[in-house]
């Protein structure tokens, strides 16, 4: 067969001179509309690959001049790392962190369930309805952060309205430290996750809550044995989504945050030690170190959804 | 085991609108315990919407549904206790055979060793047995529509509801599967209702039929009489008399009528009485005789001759230039002059103004 297909080939095409180019490609694999995607690479080379690298060897070569690393007496290629976690300060904006973008993207996502599941039949207004719920997205952080301090700050309408209503003494301290940047999270981050959480449902055959019903389940039943177990799969990556979203937190950190104490995360440490004192080996490794947690969070939960059926969720299995 | 029977389920002029469309309109019936009853007509009639209706997964707009004395068409599905096959089977993913099949019993709160019991009895009844720890995505079409079946009868509903079961599957296992589910009916006594478009299917399934048509009932009747004597020129199309000859009425008497057109004179029954100057003769196809005896005699010329084995299916036009097919052992070819009849009680007139069957409903 192997050896006899080459002469056939060549007898085949004998008659009109050498095939196409697109023949003779296509006969090693190879799809001449992949060319395309070189642009892409290249972009993706030029500005993802080659600065991470560069960042990643930036991070293994302490800073000499100037270097937080070796004034703090650390040698040798990882002393960036051994003063990261070495010193309280920086070692702790992990934590800070995770304590703000963990439970962001938890609340996210929990949120988005219940709300993307009464939505995911038809209604009226459902198109009006989830633009409203998106429309945070066009936002941005800096008119979210305004937004809630003229909301929620000590001078804030909810503030003056609680305090009016001698619900409270004192106006609530909900901006400029933990609360700010957690309500800015959700309120940014909600879009997101709702979007997908609703995509993730719409890709669920309804005539297995219909089947369902039919054989006595009530809507309980048929959310917890049926929709959820087939949903839990984009929960997880809905969740990841959201968490490296939140986990990212840089400008409502500043702006709604406590930047300096509560809410000193990663990103403001990276920020701090490149472009404050100018020490780019140090950000870089903080980077990296802030990249290995979020890959260490999105590995833990992807591996826990790799334990549940992944399967299709239509009809036919 | 639980006794589900019941003796009577009445649908007293149910009807569901879509906004201005009325889906479906007041259909009327009783159905008897035990009885298997096939909703037929062409995509689009209403037979889904009535099956949903009586599932509970979609709100009547008129009309009340009653089993025996009680009226269920206020109750939600999990609610009416009926089992339900869906047209692409509607199985969990996520579920294996044996826990697709027990999820009925196990919302009934059935004890656990009674559900392992009657699931692998139900397995045993639809041949499963062995592939009880598999998913539905691992397993045939057939198997899947098995594992539908099986998952629908397994806590004996009263009611079972049927929706295009076969439509899915090739057409070796769907005769396969026609005879399977028309034992299972047999055994086990289970009310059921079927919704098909397949006349063949419904014929040789059900006890009786309910033809639709645009959410209207056309004609409700045992196989024999929807086949024999369809109630209307529609009904007539449906059921195979692919032949609808317009014709002029020459004279009517009780029952029977002649008509004539073009030199050709045309004897047969009437159900309805005719009263326009217009009228339809339908023919079945197998029914025309070439070279048959007097009286009825069409004179026609072969256009199109289609092999189909033993037979040939001909396709000729009469001298007034219309078409008639018919079916004949005798080797004809194309451009043959011929004369056929057809025997005067298998010729069917209607008014000409009813409504005509679709199109595409072939013989």
């Amino acid at each position: 067969m192997t050896a006899a297909s080459p002469s056939a080939a060549s007898r085949l095409t004998a008659g009109s001179g050498t095939p196409s180019l697109r023949h003779r490609l296509a006969d090693r694999g190879i799809d001449r509309v992949l060319l395309l995607l070189v642009p892409g690479i290249l972009f993706l080379l030029l500005l993802f690959v080659y600065p991470f690298l560069y960042g990643l060897q930036l991070s293994f070569s302490p800073q000499i001049d100037g270097g937080q690393a070796l004034m703090n007496g650390y040698q040798g290629p990882l002393a960036n790392y051994l003063y990261f976690f070495g010193d309280s300060y920086q070692r702790d904006t992990i934590w800070t962190t995770l304590v703000i973008g963990l439970p962001a993207a938890l609340v996210n996502v929990l949120v988005s369930v219940p709300i993307a599941y009464r939505m995911r039949g038809r209604f009226r207004f459902k198109r009006t309805l989830t633009t409203l719920l998106v429309v945070p997205i066009a936002l941005g952080t800096v008119l979210t952060a305004d937004g809630l301090i003229e909301y929620l700050g000590p001078a804030g309408w909810l503030n003056k309205a609680l305090v009016d209503f001698h619900v409270i003494n004192e106006p609530l301290t909900l901006v400029h430290n933990y609360w700010g940047v957690f309500f800015s999270l959700v309120i940014t981050g909600f879009p997101f996750a709702f979007l997908l959480v609703l995509s993730y449902l719409s890709g669920i055959d309804p005539n297995l809550e219909r089947a369902a019903s039919v054989m006595g389940a009530g809507w309980w039943e048929r959310f917890r044995r049926v929709t959820l177990p087939l949903l839990v799969p984009g929960l997880a990556i809905t969740f990841c989504m959201s968490f490296v979203l939140a986990f990212s937190v840089f400008p409502s950190a500043n702006l709604v945050g406590d930047p300096s104490g509560t809410t000193r995360v990663i990103s403001i440490a990276a920020y701090h030690a490149a472009f404050e004192q100018f020490d780019y080996s140090l950000g870089s490794a903080t980077s990296m170190i802030m990249g290995a947690v979020m890959l260490a969070i999105i590995a833990l939960v992807l591996g826990w959804r790799n334990t549940m059926f992944r399967g299709p969720a239509g009809g036919k299995g | 085991m639980r006794d589900h029977r019941f003796s009577e389920l009445r649908l007293d002029r149910i009807g569901r609108n879509f906004g201005e469309l009325a889906a479906l309109h007041e259909l009327s019936l009783t159905i008897r315990g035990g009885e298997f009853i096939a909703l037929l007509g062409p995509s689009g009639c209403g037979k889904s919407t009535a099956l949903n209706c009586l599932a509970g997964l979609l709100p009547l707009t008129t009309g009340t549904i009653w089993l025996d004395d009680k009226r269920i068409d206020g109750l939600p599905p999990e609610q009416r206790g009926f089992g339900m096959v869906f047209q692409n089977y509607a199985l969990f993913p996520h579920m294996t055979v044996r826990e697709n099949i027990a999820f009925g019993l196990k919302m009934r709160k059935t004890p656990r060793a009674d559900i392992r019991s009657r699931a692998d009895e139900v397995m045993r009844l639809v041949r499963l047995e062995d592939q009880a720890e598999k998913l539905p995505s691992q397993l045939s079409g057939g198997q899947q529509q098995r594992v539908a079946i099986a998952r629908a009868i397994v806590y004996e509903p009263p009611l079972v509801l049927m929706d295009e079961p076969l439509s899915n599957l090739d057409a070796q296992l769907r005769q396969a599967m026609r005879i399977e589910i028309k034992h299972l009916h047999q055994a086990l006594g289970l009310t059921t209702i079927y919704v098909t478009h397949d006349q063949e299917e419904a014929l040789s399934m059900a006890d009786r039929l309910v033809l639709l048509r645009e959410g209207v009932v056309q004609q409700v009747g045992t196989p024999d009489e929807v086949y024999s004597q369809p109630a209307n020129r529609y009904v007539a199309g449906f059921m195979g008399y692919r032949n609808m000859l317009s014709f002029d009425v020459a004279s009517v008497s009780t029952g029977h009528a002649v008509l004539e057109e073009e030199g050709v004179r045309l004897q047969g029954r009437t159900f309805t009485p005719l009263t326009a100057k217009r009228a339809v003769a339908a023919i079945r196809p197998e029914d025309i005789v070439v070279e048959g005896p007097p009286p009825n005699r069409i004179d026609v010329t072969a256009e199109v001759v289609e092999y189909h084995g033993r037979e040939m299916l001909v396709e000729a036009r009469m001298t007034g230039g219309e078409a008639l097919y018919f079916r004949t052992e005798k080797r004809l070819a194309v451009g043959d002059k011929t004369t056929v009849s057809v025997p005067q009680e298998r010729v069917l007139i209607y008014p000409a103004d009813a409504p005509a069957a679709p199109q595409e409903v072939a013989v």
